[in-house]
């Protein structure tokens, strides 16, 4: 089985209210030396077999039509989730 | 087209909440409600369409993100680019920007609360299909409701936007989620296709709505949206 990795993530000129909240949350727990954060999304597409070119091409297109809106959000990686270093 | 004969749907997905009471508010007004199924690509020949408010699909993934896809809106997109007059109410404009019938977008209430209060709007277009029966810079109050309220769209879409008068409403006495240019609702360029956050359909009948003047929850300011459709379709 093949898994192919797809992020999401707020366009940098968009507010995200998550990662305020997020970023406002830390320095309570002591982590003070972060100055900002932002959440986005990550998904994994599973297909029967290999993740070959064509799989790939298809999750990119699924990417942009279903898994994002290009209005308030950017693809920032379609991958296969085997190449992944850990 | 007599006032009687118009008939408007009003679409259900799964997770949609006020479908009966945006067909009751049709009712009110004098049309006749025709309900439609997500999953059935036939407008039954209705005059005219409402998407309801709600959590279509949990809101999963966006809000509206999932409906957009259809089948019931793969029709209606076409039939709305041929003048079809739609309205958007909460999750149900959510949809519309989903599918690119307007402009924009939400995400979450800048202040990430559920808000849930009666919210004085300023009408800012009343030629469209469905404010006509409004005059441009009347003050309307009706239920607000929602936690993915906030609209967004780029600096030069919003310029357009004013610039072409297609905001539709505007928040006053505060802007309630964050809203860039406290935008409540947009209409596209040709006034068929209607969007906005708060709820009309929650304020046309004395003793259900937001408080006014003449009482306790005697407000029906909302009741111009489903008249003014009405008289558009009357008047086409």
């Amino acid at each position: 089985m093949g898994r192919v990795v797809v992020e999401v993530m707020p366009k940098p000129e968009i507010l995200d209210p998550q990662g305020k909240a997020v970023v406002g949350a830390l320095p309570r727990l002591g982590f003070t030396q972060f100055t900002g954060a932002r959440q986005g999304k990550r998904f994994e597409l599973e297909v029967e077999g290999a993740v070959t070119p064509e799989v790939l091409a298809a999750a990119r297109e699924a990417a942009e039509t279903l898994l994002s809106n290009p209005i308030i959000e950017d693809v920032v990686r379609v991958a296969d989730a085997s190449e992944e270093t850990a | 087209m007599a006032l009687d004969s118009a008939r408007i749907g009003v679409v259900t997905f799964p997770g949609t909440l006020d479908d009966r009471d945006a067909a009751r508010a049709v009712r009110l007004a004098g049309g006749e409600p025709v309900s439609l199924w997500h999953g059935d690509a036939d407008l039954q020949g209705v005059d005219a369409v409402v998407l309801p408010g709600g959590f279509s699909y949990g809101d999963y993934l966006r809000a509206g993100a999932i409906s957009r896809f259809a089948p019931m809106m793969d029709v209606l997109v076409d039939a709305a680019k041929g003048g079809l007059p739609v309205l958007g109410i909460c999750n149900g404009f959510q949809v519309l920007t989903e599918a690119h019938l307007l402009p924009g977008s939400m995400i979450k209430n800048d202040h990430l609360h559920f808000v849930c209060r009666d919210q004085q709007l300023r009408v800012e277009n009343a030629e469209t299909a469905w404010t006509r029966d409004y005059t441009a810079g009347q003050t309307i109050t009706v239920p607000l409701k929602n936690q993915d309220g906030q609209y967004v769209a780029d600096e030069r879409t919003l310029d357009e936007l004013e610039a072409e008068g297609r905001v539709a409403f505007r928040y006053l006495g505060g802007n309630p989620n964050g809203s860039r240019r406290d935008i409540a609702g947009v209409t596209n360029a040709a006034g068929n296709v209607v969007g906005l956050m708060p709820h009309p359909e929650h304020a046309v009948e004395k003793g259900f709505g937001p408080d006014s003047a003449d009482g306790a929850r005697a407000g029906v300011d909302g009741l111009g949206f489903f008249t003014s459709i009405l008289s558009s379709l009357v008047h086409a």
